[in-house]
């Protein structure tokens, strides 16, 4: 069958799938979107995590077909995804405050190359393996936009499905926990 | 899923794909930084954060085939015949191959030869390979290799040491000729190694005190997030390449090449990207599967296990069964110890010799004994092989030894802590082995540090006006308890581990380093062949670098065979190994730098007459005083200082056969943990509340990546403690191959986990660094245990703990 839906942005088409090919096998093996981790194919792991009309799945656990006609966010555009919601929250802050004060609004600032939750992981020391980074950023990018200040316990019930076993989640605590300091100095 | 025989399609889509990815030199920019002793951040973040970095199981190649493999059902049965033909005959399939189609060796192994590379007539374990398919797509080879038809006759099984070693059990290895086989009582013990020192009759005359138990632990996985995986490339020169994830590329190749048939150059491994590994990639799994197919069809192979296979494609750590015996006197002093530990080995004899060698020489824990009788041995069995996992051997008796701990303090009266102080060893104890500890030691300290950390609140779920989160509590969201029957309790333990191959192996590392000036920049290339699973060895080469060499830009080279052997990323080794390689190559390379320097611009100024003291800072040539003498540029011009050397620590002996004395380890290291839990005893449900650890690490190259380790260990401990068990049950068969079944701790499971680390030099090793990856996986296991005990009053002998051996259900 044919597949056709929107990855990152960008509309991609999948000849040939066969039925019973997941999401995340489309990605990985005929889109060349390899970021999406396949660690269990079982949905117990959370590698594969991408966000599905803006809600955080497992991707092994979606067949291909399902995805015909939305819009899937991986970690490969993660960076970009985080940057379009911050525009979008900065336009929206700038017009309230430019038609409240009268400020001219700032020049934009130069975007920071990754999401904000990506740089966070790598400074706290939140990556060892690595394996388990994508499903674990887009979680947590999501739990964030969701509650930019989120307690110990949001974190670990919101990252309860993304499995670890090099760094005994420490370290990704402290990189939410960063993430979302950083967030708090930057919000207007 | 239905049988069907539609062929499934391989075509690329519309958009495409990128060029086959293989491997990734490391670079970062000009900007970075982090000399050793500065928590620096890793080189491949950027990537491992973007999804860019290419792991094994994401090699991808325009013609490649996917490779299957068909595995046994039966854990113990003779083969009578395979019918390839059907599976052969489906559209998609390339080739399918069996012991017959072998060309060359058919057997490997990393310390004995034992193991076929598909099975020989007989298969030994649930999960053995048969069969290997490749076909165009991985669901025709599934399909295909669902389509063989071998017809097996079970065999009566050997399952523990009782069937292993009864008159006329089945010999799984008939004509043992391995150096082992002359020495062990049984051929179904794969080695045996006994120790004994002092005189324990004397002593246990004297004893006042003695308590003798039994011990047990489960068969424990590595279960990295990454599954077995690589692509095997088929070269014009009758080659192959291969990109793997492993731990050790030339022990890989080395196994490789007799079974290809091929000699080692033309066998060349390249590391890919790796996630996890704990052991579980010390030996083979696909690479030789891969290669095999790829050299008979002329395609391209990659083969990625799923999970399920993966429990089956790598060996496990060894259950074990102890039995101990202490005696002290009335005032706490350890008179002797004697114990009996025996490890199930499984099939094949994997690391299992090496194990057995750990399990002995520390299975009396970090103390001073004069009196040791010990035994440990390792039994071949139908059940899974089982080999390396973090903590080798060290693991299970530190669980066993640190009950023991506990045991006779209660009888004594006193408090555990104490009764291990008095009882720790430190620099110049004697081991069991003989072999007088000459580095610091500094147990009793690390148990100092873990015990007067402040404790956790009480009751950390309710909150000042009474109401509950369960999301503190044990059973958590499942909302089983408000708190009604949680008690607390707290526990501590303390563990010792070797560092490095030990019992007279030749363990070295190679580096290769490059220094030369690129756009007035003077830029240090690193080349080993240490496999970067995870633990941040790649950050610390480009450390020592900067240190050594006084450069900003170091390139880490792709792992691979194209130069000398790392040995292996286990051990806690490679730090010390692959890092102190680098640094002594690193120190040729100045001192190249300073003989041509010498040799150009000696007469311009005195600072290069003496040897002593010329040090490179920033690009140029500076005197101990801080004068600038000389100029990397100008010394190098257009050429390059291109060195590779080996690195090797001291010397090891082998244990002796029988009494087991000789300085058979290499360094030491040690960590304490307190652990306090809350136990829902009504229900047998344990929530860790924290896990203190405190560690000697000799010198933290990298703080942040040491504490990472620490935390990481002790949460692998966490595991084995209360949730992680291969269940091996009716016919020595895997029950429990899945994430679904087999629970690896959330972030939910794991608590809190403050590190003290400690750095007392140890004057033998580079910088004076300790490994740090193993010791936190030990004495995590016995801390969480000890403190159910204090909360519940239960013995508890066994891990996993269980609900049901809390609630007696």
């Amino acid at each position: 069958m044919r597949v056709t839906f929107t990855v990152n942005g960008r509309r991609h088409q999948a000849d040939e799938v066969w039925e019973g090919e997941s999401l995340l096998y489309v990605l990985r093996e005929r889109l060349g979107l390899p970021g999406s981790k396949n660690a269990c194919e079982q949905g117990e792991c959370g590698s594969c995590t991408v966000r599905l009309d803006g809600v955080p799945v497992c991707a092994c656990l979606v067949a291909a077909g399902q995805a015909e006609g939305r819009e899937v966010v991986t970690v490969e555009g993660l960076a970009e995804y985080a940057r379009a919601r911050s525009d979008g929250a900065a336009a929206g802050a700038r017009s309230e405050r430019a038609a409240g004060d009268g400020t001219p609004a700032q020049p934009p600032v130069q975007p920071p190359p990754l999401a904000p939750v990506q740089q966070a992981f790598i400074d706290a020391g939140a990556i060892q393996c690595g394996f388990c980074t994508p499903g674990l950023l887009v979680a947590a990018d999501e739990l964030l936009e969701r509650e930019p200040d989120p307690s110990d316990a949001d974190i670990r019930e919101a990252l309860s499905g993304n499995l670890c076993r090099c760094t005994g989640y420490e370290k990704i605590l402290d990189a939410v926990r960063l993430a979302a300091a950083r967030g708090a100095e930057t919000r207007p | 899923m239905t049988m069907d025989t539609d062929r499934i399609t391989t075509s690329t889509s519309t958009s495409g794909r990128a060029p086959a990815r293989t491997a990734t030199e490391l670079r970062q920019g000009a900007t970075a930084k982090g000399t050793i002793g500065e928590s620096t951040p890793r080189p491949d973040g950027t990537l491992k954060a973007t999804g860019e970095f290419a792991y094994s199981s994401d090699l991808w190649h325009e013609d490649m085939l996917w490779g299957f493999t068909l595995r046994s059902p039966h854990a113990h049965a003779e083969i009578r015949s395979i019918d390839i033909g059907e599976a052969l005959a489906m559209p998609g399939v390339h080739t399918v191959m069996t012991y017959a189609d072998l060309p060359a060796e058919t057997h490997y192994g990393l310390e004995i030869r034992d193991q076929p590379v598909l099975a020989a007539g007989r298969v030994r374990y649930h999960g053995e390979a048969v069969a290997i398919v490749a076909a165009d797509h991985p669901e025709t080879a599934r399909r295909a290799a669902a389509r063989i038809k071998v017809e097996y006759a079970e065999l009566p099984l050997v399952t523990d040491e009782a069937t292993a070693t009864a008159p006329g059990a089945p010999v799984l290895h008939p004509g043992r000729a391995d150096r082992h086989a002359g020495g062990v009582p049984h051929p179904n013990i794969v080695h045996r190694q006994p120790i004994r020192r002092g005189d324990v009759a004397a002593a246990e005359a004297r004893a006042e005190v003695v308590v003798r138990r039994d011990y047990e632990v489960g068969m424990q996985d590595q279960a990295f997030l990454g599954p077995e995986s690589g692509l095997a490339v088929p070269a014009e020169d009758g080659g192959v390449d291969l990109y793997i994830a492993t731990q050790w590329l030339h022990v890989d190749r080395d196994q490789l090449a007799p079974v290809l048939g091929l000699p080692a150059d033309k066998v060349r491994l390249t590391l890919s990207g790796v996630g996890g590994a704990f052991g579980a990639r010390e030996d083979l799994s696909m690479q030789a599967h891969a290669c095999l197919l790829a050299l008979r069809t002329g395609r391209p192979v990659k083969i990625a296990y799923n999970r399920y296979e993966s429990f089956f494609g790598h060996v496990h750590r060894h259950p074990a069964k102890l039995a101990y015996e202490h005696g002290a006197t009335r005032d706490g002093k350890l008179l002797y110890v004697r114990c009996r530990i025996v490890l199930d080995g499984g099939a094949y004899a994997s690391s299992s010799p090496a194990v057995v060698g750990n399990a002995a020489s520390l299975s009396i824990g970090p103390y001073a004994v004069d009196n040791v009788d010990i035994e440990a041995l390792a039994l071949y069995s139908n059940n899974p092989p089982c080999g390396a996992m973090r903590g080798f051997g060290a693991v299970q008796a530190c669980f066993a030894y640190e009950a023991q701990m506990d045991a006779v303090a209660a009888e004594l009266g006193l408090d555990p802590v104490e009764f291990r102080q008095r009882n720790a060893m430190s620099q110049g104890t004697v081991m069991p082995t003989g072999q007088r500890v000459d580095s610091p030691a500094p147990v009793a300290e690390l148990l100092r540090r873990v015990k007067e950390r402040p404790l956790p609140p009480e009751r950390p779920w309710a909150d000042a006006g009474g109401s509950v989160d369960v999301r503190g509590l044990p059973g958590g969201l499942s909302n089983t308890s408000h708190g009604e029957g949680v008690v607390r309790g707290v526990g501590y333990a303390v563990g010792i581990k070797n560092v490095g191959f030990s019992e007279g192996f030749d363990d070295y590392s190679t580096a290769r380093v490059r220094l030369e000036v690129l756009g007035g920049e003077p830029v240090a290339l690193v080349h080993t062949a240490m496999a970067e699973v995870g633990q941040g060895g790649v950050t610390v080469h480009a450390q020592i670098a900067r240190t050594e060499l006084g450069v900003t830009q170091v390139v880490i080279h792709p792992a691979d065979t194209r130069v000398g052997s790392a040995g292996s990323t286990s051990a806690s080794r490679q730090t010390y190994m692959t890092g102190g390689a680098i640094k002594h190559t690193c120190e040729a390379v100045r001192e190249e730098v300073f003989r041509r320097g010498r040799e150009r611009f000696g007469h311009r100024h005195p600072g290069w007459a003496g040897d002593a003291g010329l040090l490179l800072e920033g690009g140029k040539v500076v005197t101990g005083a801080g004068e600038v003498i000389g100029d990397l540029a100008e010394i190098l011009g257009g050429d390059a200082i291109d060195i590779e050397r080996e690195f090797r620590h001291r010397p090891t002996e082998p244990f002796h056969p029988e009494t087991g004395q000789g300085f058979g380890h290499v360094q030491y290291s040690f960590c304490a943990h307190r652990a306090v839990v809350d136990v829902d005893t009504e229900l047998g449900l344990v929530k860790v509340v924290e896990l203190a650890a405190a560690q000697d690490v000799g010198k933290a190259l990298n703080p942040l990546a040491v504490v990472g380790q620490i935390q990481g260990g002790t949460t692998q401990g966490l595991g084995l403690a209360v949730m992680e068990e291969i269940q091996v049950s009716g016919g020595a068969l895997v029950r429990n191959p899945s994430f679904t079944d087999y629970l690896i701790p959330t972030i939910l499971d794991t608590p809190s986990i403050p590190v003290d680390v400690l750095e007392l030099a140890d004057d033998h090793a580079p910088y004076g660094l300790r490994g740090v990856g193993e010791a936190p996986t030990l004495s995590s296991t016995p801390a969480v245990v000890a403190a159910i005990r204090a909360a519940t009053g239960l013995r508890l002998g066994r891990v996993p703990v269980r609900p049901e051996h809390l609630t007696g259900t």
